[in-house]
């Protein structure tokens, strides 16, 4: 279970989080919505330590993860997709898959993680010799899901996996980010696409300008007036 | 692709051998021009130093300009731990009771004889790398904080403060000062029977480190160089410790810089810090640019290709000659200035266009960067030229040279800006040789 208390983060004077608390309790989907700019990003940010934090904690199994670098964060079983598609460019898909289990050392397991990628991915099996910088949109956003899994991690957070993708691909995705939750990973999901976001996890919280503003199950916040109006694009009527 | 490559590897080691067998025999065979016998001697050097900077700038996206530092310390290590007992006292003249008073390939070769002698020499080319690795190891840490442009110009103001260092007074009993050291165990002191291996042993020993390189490169290790190259901030999120592989590849870059910089110091048979100047790394900088960033095999034929024009068939160009008449003087400025003002165009042009396209088509930083780089080089170099050759219009009895000693630097300039400009990705790309017979393969 990864929890985390009254955290601070500043940019250089910015405050971008402002007293966070939230859990992401074992085998559940948690999504974290709100505006651009809400800190959502800083905060994956802040988990896989590539942010430092003012003050606050982040515990996670019973570890300190606060202050910890980011390859021993990531060797205690968490994985990062980060935003916008950045996959290595100029390696192959396979290449990039293999770097996603560059802290492991048991090959067999490896080779194992790389079919069931494969089978979450028929698109990147056909192309494990291309480049990956030449891929689709939508291949490289499945690369760094699969590069990530390729570690695999308990716990996954995914910022913005749907970001630019065409609807069914959207649809794809979230069936996919499903698979993965039943597989046993428990993920932490940032998303635009509230709609989807909220229809998938189980627990929801919405940031705003660092503060978290409103906390439920994901079909609690899909119901509720003030979501409808600021993040799903409804008015009432 | 796992099961060709067994047989890949034999093809690569027995071409190899096939390799040392036919420049063996040239080495050995009246007739052969002496030139083709240097360049190749060299080519293999450079070669290796050139893969070497591949290695950082190619593979791990530092743009490093460091190299001819970490060649100087280890052509210095070597010279130094092999001058001869007797031969000291001559060499340090300067110096009374100057040199270390011991010889690792004289006292080996003592012992041992000729196989002796050869592991003395692969001792102390060792040692050479150690000691440029370890003055990679100490600087890396505050120096490869900074981002590229500051890393270039950190990294070129350290090999000009080894420089300056090696030549300092007060080292001067081990250094040498700023005198030559020579007499050292070099190339020529070995033979197999009657054969001379003058040639052979460069190519024996810069074939073995860039095969060490090429299995660093393809290793779990020198894929996480190439993630970071291609995305730190991603490379990072994955657990790979990006100061500790920056770092290593810092050292394992200028280890194989230190071990040809002691290679060269053999090919000389002597040795002076004023070689290893900033002109060194830019011609390195220039084979890998040529080559392809990030492919071993572009650097390797960049650096044959480099030594063969600058030591051979280019060298005329430095050779003085003079226009006859006045018309021939004003036909060759006006076709000067037509090359230099498109040229110019060109950069300005391509640096425009370039800015303008996509922000991620021209992420790449460096590219930018050469082009700006170019262009000032261009103007400048330009702009000096023409007013130079200009002056016969006001002075008509003025000699014009068409070419004259330096001339050999300019084209070697244009040849760059014309491969920046137009074939940015080099001979080879970042594909190795293998790849040209590949392709097709892997496209269906
Ligand atoms: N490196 C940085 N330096 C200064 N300010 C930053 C930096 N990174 C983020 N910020 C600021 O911190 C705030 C939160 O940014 P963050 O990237 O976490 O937003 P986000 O919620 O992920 O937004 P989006 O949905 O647009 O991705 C923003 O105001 C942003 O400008
Ligand atoms: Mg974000």
């Amino acid at each position: 279970m990864l929890k985390i208390e009254n955290l601070h983060v500043s940019y250089g004077g910015i405050r971008a989080l402002r007293g966070i608390s939230l859990e992401v309790p074992d085998g559940k989907i948690v999504t974290l919505i709100g505006a651009n700019g809400a800190g959502k990003s800083t905060m994956l940010r802040t988990i896989t330590g590539l942010v430092k934090a003012e003050s606050g904690s982040i515990r996670w199994n019973d570890h300190e993860l606060l202050g910890q670098p980011t390859d021993r964060i990531i060797g205690t079983g968490i994985a990062m997709c980060p935003e916008g598609r950045r996959v290595f460019a100029d390696l192959t898909v396979l290449e990039n898959l293999k770097i996603g289990a560059y802290l492991r050392k048991d090959r067999a397991g490896i080779q194992e993680d790389l079919q069931s990628v494969y089978d979450l991915f028929p698109r990147l099996k056909e192309r494990v010799w291309q480049m990956a910088g030449t891929l689709s949109g939508g291949e490289q956003q499945m690369l760094t899901v699969g590069r990530a899994l390729m570690s695999r991690p308990q716990l996954l957070l995914l910022d913005e996996p749907s970001l630019g993708l065409a609807p069914l691909v959207v649809q794809d995705i979230f069936s996919i980010i499903k698979k993965i939750n039943k597989q046993g990973t428990t993920l932490l999901l940032i998303e635009q696409n509230a709609n989807m976001a909220l229809r998938t996890a189980d627990l929801a919280y919405v940031l705003e300008t660092g503060n978290i503003t409103m906390f439920g199950t994901g079909a609690d916040l899909l119901a509720d007036e003030k979501v409808k109006e600021a993040y799903l694009g409804k008015h009432k009527n | 692709m796992k099961r060709n490559r067994i047989p890949q590897f034999f093809i690569i080691v027995g071409a190899f051998l096939l390799l040392l067998a036919v420049v063996l025999m040239l080495d050995n065979v009246p007739g052969v021009p002496v030139m083709l016998l240097i360049v190749l001697r060299k080519g293999a050097i450079y070669a290796l130093v050139a893969v070497s900077m591949n290695i950082l700038n190619g593979f791990t996206g530092l743009f490093s300009l460091g190299q001819a530092g970490f060649m100087l310390l280890g052509a210095y290590t070597y010279a130094i731990l092999t001058v001869p007992v007797e031969n000291q006292a001559l060499v340090y003249q300067r110096y009374p009771n100057g040199g270390i008073g011991f010889s690792v390939t004289e006292s080996l070769g003592r012992v041992l004889g000729q196989p002796g002698l050869l592991l003395g020499v692969i001792i102390c080319l060792i040692l050479g790398g150690i000691v440029a690795g370890v003055f990679a190891y100490l600087i890396g840490l505050p120096v490869l904080r900074l981002k590229s442009d500051y890393l270039a110009i950190a990294t070129l103001g350290f090999a000009e403060i080894i420089r300056a260092v090696v030549q300092y007074e007060k080292l001067g009993p081990i250094t040498n000062g700023s005198n030559l050291l020579s007499n050292f165990t070099n190339f020529s002191n070995f033979h197999l029977g009657s054969l001379k291996l003058d040639t052979v042993m460069p190519f024996v020993f810069a074939g073995v480190c860039i095969w060490v390189i090429t299995l660093i490169i393809n290793s779990t290790y020198g894929r996480a160089f190439k993630a970071i190259r291609d995305d730190e901030v991603a490379a990072e999120a994955m657990g790979i410790n990006l100061a500790n592989h920056k770092r290593m590849s810092f050292i394992i870059s200028s280890f194989f810089a230190g071990i040809s910089g002691a290679m060269l110091a053999m090919y000389q048979a002597s040795v002076q810090a004023t070689i290893f100047k900033a002109a060194m790394t830019y011609e390195i900088l220039l084979i890998v640019v040529l080559g392809g960033i990030g492919s071993i095999s572009g650097s390797i034929i960049a650096a044959f290709l480099f030594v063969g024009s600058s030591e051979w068939w280019l060298r005329f160009l430095d050779n003085t000659t003079v226009l006859p008449n006045f018309n021939a003087k004003l036909l060759f400025a006006i076709i000067f200035a037509a090359i230099v003002v498109s040229i110019v165009f060109l950069v300005v042009y391509r640096q425009n266009k370039a800015q303008k396209s996509r922000p991620e088509a021209v992420g790449r930083g460096r590219k930018i960067l050469s082009l700006k780089l170019s262009g000032v080089i261009t103007l400048v170099v330009g702009t000096l030229l023409l007013l130079g050759d200009l002056r016969f219009l006001i002075s008509p009895d003025l000699q014009v040279p068409l070419l004259r000693s330096g001339f050999r630097m300019v084209v070697f300039s244009i040849i760059v800006m014309i491969v920046v400009l137009f074939f940015s990705r080099g001979l080879m790309g970042d594909r190795e040789l293998p790849d040209l017979f590949r392709t097709r393969h892997k496209r269906l």
